[in-house]
């Protein structure tokens, strides 16, 4: 039996939301707060039944207008290595500092892409970022931890 | 009455205040065109610049920063698909797939326009009836105020096209799902936390909303630029094209914008309403308004899709004044950190306003105004230039849309769990959008999920338990059968009408 990606996304939420009933019930709520109307356990319980049902009506009903995605044509490599760059970026952005990690990765991002006009990549990378931490640190006063910049005596 | 314009627009005349106008207007558009700094931290931003000035002049800066930051914020949206803040959201539909066909010029006027438009009526409403309305505002209770916020729900029905209706509904119940982590508001019992601190104060609404829409949309241009049909779509969005408006696009135009500003003001003065509720319920209404043929368009860059809900969210600025100024209840959150500014002058808002400060009340509201038309001279001269950020090269532009994305919700934490939270997000939306599940609904019911939660706990412990509130009161029963047939006619339209 062939299922449609659709449904399979409903079948994963339909678990999701049954994780979410359980996880709901075992909020721990104040004693005198069990019996109450309403509790801070009442509201994601409604939503986890939500869930379940609409997944549920979505798995058993006929699917009235089906979408079809040619999986051939989608360029995983790129999306995969931005998205790990990402990753990468985050890992680094407090360590490093925002000014390093942000203008690398920025240049990293041009090259995955292709772009290989490097007198733009330069300049929309290092320096851009340069003028974009000046109007946030100098001009509306937005503190930017940067371990990098403190090191070389740029930044307090 | 007359007095009080008359010395309102004096105050608001001045060469100082005028200057502050424009400044706030051009600092704001600035400000509110990056995404993760909406209005109110723009208007954060000004409050230490203002202790300076007297409380007029301050809020009369304040006040233009306010509108130029709504515009910024739709410039964002029109343009990369980044709403930044929650009002600009149901601009996006139709706008940036507008400015995908190459009219990214004509989309931005459209909002320039509509903006003005329903900031000039608003302004009328807000002189004639700010006093009348504010007394009006006091009658909705919480059973209306829960029925409000499923009708804005309900309003997904506008999004789902044929057959999409349970998974847009499967996306509104996504929403309120993230809504809901963090700590409980009344109990302050964490909920969905997993015992990590992070997760404590909830998920942030610049960090869904870039994860679903920036990242989201950045991300599948790389997934399918291999794709012969997105690849049409790019070359097409090196065109600025026109900002000129044709007759048939103005006739719809002066048709959208008086239904879409009466619909903002009045959502605008409800408090906690404001101009998120109100965009997408305009959005909604007008799809309903519209004939069949139109109806087609909107999500594919209709010029009533895009002239609604700015309509409505520049209306909803206005009419969140009401209850700020007249009552002391700030409307908004925007409106929240105003009265923060307001109190740091040594100013009381409420009904004694008028008698105490009657030169702040008039010249802030006839300063809204100067701020409107100020706004509409500075900006549209600017849109050519401002709509060329589109022929920046994919190559460039899609790593720069990542790079602010990322930046705003790094500004709004400092932390790095937020960046991961916020990449696996938007690696979840891009595959479901891939799959026709729509984002919208998902951002509505993310916005409305704590004030729906909130309303419903007071309606359930005032009627000790029992559901009979929803019929309890003309009003909330005159809500709860709009919704009734709306859901009613999306289930019909599903599974019974054949095209």
């Amino acid at each position: 039996m062939k299922i449609s990606p659709s449904k399979l996304i409903s079948l994963l939420f339909f678990i999701f939301s049954g994780f979410y009933l359980y996880t709901a019930y075992q909020i721990q709520v104040f004693a005198f707060d069990e019996n109450a109307p309403f509790n801070a356990k009442t509201f994601p319980i409604y939503l986890g039944f939500s869930g379940l049902v609409f997944s549920a009506l979505y798995i058993i009903l006929p699917e009235t207008n089906p979408t079809n995605v040619d999986l051939k044509v989608l360029d995983y490599k790129k999306t995969i290595g931005l998205v790990v760059l990402m990753i990468l970026y985050g890992l680094t952005i407090l360590r490093v500092g925002y000014f390093l990690s942000t203008s690398i990765f920025l240049v990293a991002s041009y090259i995955i892409l292709g772009e290989r006009k490097w007198i733009w990549i330069f300049t929309l990378s290092f320096p851009f970022v340069a003028i974009f931490m000046f109007l946030l640190h100098g001009l509306l006063n937005i503190y930017l931890r940067d371990p990098f910049l403190k090191y070389l005596g740029i930044m307090g | 009455m007359i007095e009080g314009i008359l010395i309102g627009l004096q105050t608001a005349l001045s060469f100082k205040n005028l200057i502050m106008v424009m400044i706030g207007c051009f600092a704001g558009t600035i400000i509110g065109m990056l995404p993760g700094l909406g209005p109110m931290t723009a208007i954060a931003l000004m409050i230490p610049i203002t202790y300076g000035f007297d409380p007029s002049t301050g809020l009369i800066l304040m006040a233009g920063v306010y509108y130029g930051a709504v515009f910024g914020g739709s410039t964002s949206s029109i343009l990369i698909n980044a709403p930044g803040v929650p009002g600009t959201v149901a601009t996006s539909f139709d706008g940036y797939p507008m400015a995908q066909q190459g009219k990214a010029g004509k989309a931005l006027a459209i909002a320039a326009y509509s903006s003005f438009a329903g900031g000039t009526i608003s302004a009328i409403f807000l002189l004639i009836a700010a006093p009348s309305l504010s007394l009006i505002s006091l009658s909705f209770r919480s059973p209306d105020y829960f029925g409000l916020m499923i009708l804005g729900l309900t309003a997904v029905a506008a999004f789902s096209s044929k057959g999409n209706f349970l998974k847009a509904m499967m996306m509104v119940v996504l929403g309120l799902m993230l809504a809901s982590v963090g700590q409980d508001t009344l109990s302050d019992i964490p909920r969905f936390t997993f015992n990590n601190m992070n997760l404590s104060d909830g998920i942030s609404f610049v960090l869904v909303v870039m994860a679903t829409f920036a990242m989201t949309e950045a991300l599948t241009l790389i997934f399918k630029a291999k794709d012969p049909t997105k690849a049409a779509k790019q070359i097409s969005l090196s065109q600025l094209g026109s900002i000129k408006l044709d007759k048939t696009e103005t006739k719809k135009m002066v048709t959208t914008i008086p239904r879409s500003s009466v619909l903002g003001f009045i959502v605008g003065v409800l408090p906690g309403a404001g101009a998120t509720i109100a965009s997408f319920l305009a959005y909604g209404m007008e799809r309903n308004f519209v004939n069949d043929e139109e109806k087609q368009k909107f999500g594919k860059g209709s010029v009533n899709g895009i002239a609604a809900p700015e309509t409505a969210n520049n209306a909803a600025c206005s009419g969140s004044f009401v209850p700020l100024l007249t009552l002391g209840i700030p409307g908004s959150g925007t409106t929240a950190v105003m009265l923060g500014a307001l109190l740091g002058f040594g100013i009381q808002p409420g009904p004694r306003l008028y008698q105490t400060n009657p030169e702040i009340f008039w010249s802030v509201i006839m300063s809204m105004y100067i701020g409107m038309v100020v706004l509409l001279i500075l900006n549209l001269p600017l849109i050519p230039y401002i709509a060329r950020v589109l022929a920046t090269p994919r190559t460039f532009l899609i790593p720069l849309i990542l790079f602010f994305s990322l930046t705003g919700v790094y500004l709004m934490s400092f932390n790095n769990f937020d960046i991961y939270m916020m990449i696996g997000i938007a690696v979840v939306a891009t595959v479901l959008r891939l799959y026709d599940f729509p984002m919208p609904p998902l951002i509505l019911a993310f916005v409305l999920g704590g004030l729906m939660e909130e309303n419903l706990r007071r309606s359930l412990l005032i009627s000790d338990g029992s559901w009979t509130f929803l019929w309890d009161r003309p009003l909330t029963i005159i809500i709860m059968l709009t919704i009734i047939i709306i859901v009613g006619w999306q289930i019909y339209r599903s599974f019974f009408v054949k095209k």
